[in-house]
């Protein structure tokens, strides 16, 4: 079963890995521009969603996120059990709850950024 | 004259044989064709002190059972046929000296991460077939002797000898797939000691399969399994470490090298 080389599933997977890293600093840097309970209120919270950039940074962080953890999830799955119908299984729950999971946290992050919360 | 017979005469009585000890050695057996469940059968051995485990065991063949079941040849670490689990790591039988383990009870198993035929031999077909799924030979249209010419050689510095060296020592023992816990997990997955292979043929500066070799490793139960634990580096009797090996070919994925 192989949707694309694995070689390349693995450049995207250390590539999200590296790219969760930078962007989670960040976005723990973001916490000490301000006393850090302060940072954490909730009209700050929803000030920070409303900044352009901080929000399509939060929606990078969450793509990144998603995709590693869900590749890991399917490395793990596909060790413990082997079989064409099972690894099918995998790969596409893997792929169809990454995208869910995506989905969902857009929908905040749109959502919170235009002021609909 | 006869002081020299005399000196050849106490020389010899003073001859010091290796003083000799007895271990417990504790066997694995089972046969999975009648379904027998794994049990231990324990003999007392005398040992001295250069005997390997391979000396004991064919020693409890030869007087006390002739069932024991154990495969081995060369008596040498060059055949790779006599690969168990001593003392709980995978060693060659041969090749580990009783001394060396440093305890007065010995237990022999079957390897890890193999089918048992019975008692200490397993089956190696998966291993074989992983191995020829590599390519294991040079790929290359160049003869090194051209028709009607006269004997052409293809050469190599001692530079491009030392990518590939260490890795031509394998003896296909199997103590490394053994000791691999992705083999232990993933039936599937090809394993380090073809991944080794795979490496030794790709550095190689007269192969030209390098490409179809990655095709065929680069798989969902391919390289990218391994977890880089390192035990099969540390098991390998000749040296060669298939870790690095598997680092090294994921380089060439990577495109880090090229």
């Amino acid at each position: 079963m192989m949707i694309m080389r694995e070689s390349i599933v693995m450049k995207i997977h250390y590539g999200t890995a590296i790219g969760a890293v930078f962007l989670t600093v960040i976005h723990i840097m973001m916490r000490m521009t301000q006393d850090f309970h302060e940072s954490l209120e909730y009209e700050n919270v929803i000030a920070n969603y409303q900044m352009i950039g901080y929000a399509i940074m939060l929606e990078l962080l969450l793509i990144l996120i998603s995709v590693h953890g869900f590749n890991g999830l399917r490395v793990i799955l596909l060790e413990m059990r082997q079989g064409p119908t099972y690894e099918k299984a995998v790969t596409y729950g893997c792929i169809a709850s990454m995208a869910i999971l995506i989905a969902y946290g857009s929908r905040t992050i749109i959502m919170t950024s235009m002021g609909m919360v | 004259m006869s002081n020299v017979s005399q000196e050849i005469s106490v020389e010899k009585s003073e001859t010091v044989l290796s003083p000799s000890k007895s271990i417990k050695l504790r066997i694995s057996r089972s046969n999975p064709e009648t379904n027998s469940e794994e049990k231990f059968d324990e003999f007392v051995i005398p040992v001295q002190k250069y005997s390997t485990v391979l000396d004991v065991l064919l020693n409890v063949k030869s007087h006390l059972d002739h069932s024991v079941g154990v495969r081995y040849s060369c008596r040498q670490a060059s055949c790779g046929s006599c690969g168990m689990k001593i003392n709980g790591k995978p060693k060659l039988a041969c090749f580990t000296k009783i001394e060396e383990l440093d305890t007065d009870t010995v237990t022999v198993e079957p390897m890890e991460n193999f089918p048992v035929v019975r008692d200490l031999v397993v089956d190696f077909t998966r291993m074989f077939n992983n191995h020829k799924k590599v390519m294991p030979y040079v790929v290359s249209d160049d003869s090194e002797i051209a028709p009607g010419t006269d004997v052409k050689e293809i050469l190599q510095t001692p530079e491009d000898v030392d990518k590939y060296i260490q890795f031509s020592s394998c003896i296909k023992c199997g103590l490394c797939n053994s000791a691999c816990p992705t083999m232990a997990m993933d039936t599937s997955f090809v394993g380090p000691q073809a991944l080794a292979q795979a490496y030794r043929y790709i550095a190689d500066t007269r192969d030209k399969g390098k490409d179809n070799r990655l095709k065929i490793i680069d798989d969902s139960h391919g390289i990218w399994r391994c977890h880089f634990a390192g035990s099969c580096s540390q098991v390998c009797p000749k040296g060669v470490d298939p870790a690095m090996g598997i680092q090294l070919l994921r380089s060439y994925l990577l495109g880090i090298r090229s």
